[in-house]
């Protein structure tokens, strides 16, 4: 599973942190989006995907094993 | 033939109305009238209003022809600043972005000891008190009001100025002048306490933007008084009115309010909190927005130029995302609601509303397990015709 990130979108709503803790986080200053862990093992792609779900700015796409969005 | 008017009306105080419900399972989705004789498009079902609500075709500036405007009021108030609710991109990302750093998770958490203390301070002054209380103006006003206060850092010497004018300004929202003028009020305040900031800035919100912001040109005072005044329009009758049609719905599933005592389990209180943000789904009149461009949603092809509603409440209780439903039932994870919106204007302070939320349900769980209504619920009186639903009061006795 591999996670790119359009930061330039994010809207700081934070359900990424929310629901996956592990691998996303907000900066500090600016609030935007920051991954924690480009590649996260299998156990936490259910969070990830929900991350990827939630998020209303579509900031978060989750690729697969192969590295295919 | 007289059409019915979206929104049409309950028929249960704790359910959307029927009629929007029922459009939700038709094949078709319709255009209804609205009170000033356009015809939006109403999306019911929650993927199409999701995609409605983020997807940048469709403009949130009210100031458009033909823009579905959910009442007068709301026509009197694009005369004014911009703000965020109302701005398009890229200029609404640019706004949201110098602000966003202080809304994060992490930040709302850092609020959970004072607001914590807040909700503390009134079950403080209810329990000394005889044993009744109105939950609205005992509790949920004063809670949703100190909580923004602290965070702009209005001095404790204008709390009962900036009170009064905030109670003005929502009261007697339908009336157009009174309120407009408190609201005129409220903003020549805000704009002489970021005057006061610039000269000696606090570790609040409005120093810390006039030290980051401010002083670098990023953002004019005005903007900054606007956006404060935003936070206070868009975070303070909303929370208010989350905290008490929240406690009584708890008080219809009396197992679910004891369940909310113990200390042990946040992620319960966490579900519960998403749960009723989901059920209650206050914001009752839809989020509406305008297309720029030809987008279909669905089957239907939106054209430029007409209006839209993503009706949330409906949609927060579509079955093919929620399988709750209709019930209230905080085991189902209540996950991806659209009570806070969807799309570049999700709720900005959605953090911070759950921690007063959560806060608040869980400390009157704790301290007044009596609790109860002091009148039948017949005899409440719901917000049925205002833009954010509630109750006018609360009252209490426990
Ligand atoms: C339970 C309480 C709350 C509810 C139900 C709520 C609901 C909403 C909804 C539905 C929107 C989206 C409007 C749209 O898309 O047109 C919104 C936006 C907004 N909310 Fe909240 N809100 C709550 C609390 C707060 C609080 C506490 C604050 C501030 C501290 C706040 C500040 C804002 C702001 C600034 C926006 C505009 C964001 C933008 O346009 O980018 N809200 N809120
Ligand atoms: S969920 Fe999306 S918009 Fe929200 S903080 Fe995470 S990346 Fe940003």
């Amino acid at each position: 599973m591999k996670i790119t990130l359009e930061p330039e979108r994010c809207v700081g709503a934070g359900h990424c942190v929310l629901s996956a803790p592990e691998v996303f986080d907000q900066d500090e200053s600016d609030g935007v989006v920051v991954l924690l862990d480009t590649e996260p093992g299998a156990a936490l792609a259910d969070a990830v995907h929900e991350a990827a779900d939630l998020c209303p700015a579509r900031a978060i796409l989750v690729g697969g094993e192969d590295g295919t969005p | 033939m007289t059409e019915v008017l979206y929104p049409m009306a309950r028929q249960c105080p704790f359910a959307p109305p029927e009629e929007v419900t029922r459009l939700r399972d038709e094949p078709e989705v319709p255009r209804v009238p609205i009170w000033n004789g356009v015809r939006p498009w109403l999306f019911t079902r929650y993927e199409d209003a999701r995609l409605v609500l983020s997807d940048p075709r469709f403009s949130a500036d009210k100031s458009r022809p033909g823009y579905p405007l959910s009442s007068a009021v709301a026509a009197a108030e694009t005369a004014v600043e911009p703000t965020l609710l109302i701005m398009d991109n890229p200029e609404h990302d640019a706004l949201r972005r110098l602000v966003l750093g202080e809304f994060t998770v992490r930040r709302a958490e850092s609020w959970r000891p004072a607001v914590r203390s807040v909700v503390a301070g009134c079950l403080d002054r209810m329990l000394d008190g005889p044993r009744r209380a109105d939950l609205v103006t005992d509790l949920a006003l004063p809670v949703a009001l100190s909580v923004i206060c602290e965070f702009l850092g209005v001095p404790l010497a204008d709390r009962e100025l900036f009170r009064s004018l905030t109670h003005t300004m929502n009261a007697v929202a339908g009336t157009t002048g009174t309120a407009a003028a408190a609201r005129q009020e409220l903003q020549d305040y805000l704009e002489s306490l970021v005057a006061a900031r610039e000269k000696d800035p606090g570790d609040d919100f409005i120093g810390r933007m006039v030290v980051r912001h401010v002083g670098t040109g990023a953002m004019s005072r005005r903007t900054l008084s606007a956006m404060a005044l935003l936070l206070l329009t868009a975070g303070h009758d909303t929370t208010a009115n989350m905290v008490s049609l929240g406690i009584l719905t708890l008080l219809r599933y009396p197992g679910r309010f004891a369940a909310l005592r113990g200390h042990e389990d946040p992620r319960q209180l966490a579900d519960t909190v998403e749960e009723l943000l989901r059920h209650l789904t206050i914001v009752q009149r839809g989020i509406r927005r305008i297309a720029t461009e030809d987008v279909e949603v669905g089957d239907r092809l939106v054209k430029a130029g007409q209006g839209v509603i993503a009706a949330i409440n409906v949609a927060n209780r579509d079955p093919s995302r929620f399988p709750s439903g209709e019930d209230f039932d905080p085991d189902v994870r209540a996950h991806g609601h659209l009570a806070f919106g969807y799309g570049p204007h999700q709720c900005l302070g959605q953090s911070l509303a759950k921690v007063e939320l959560q806060e608040t349900y869980h400390a009157v769980a704790h301290r007044l397990p009596e609790l109860r209504l002091a009148v039948p619920v017949e005899e409440i009186r719901f917000k049925s015709d205002m833009a954010v639903y509630g109750v006018h009061e609360l009252p209490v006795t426990w």
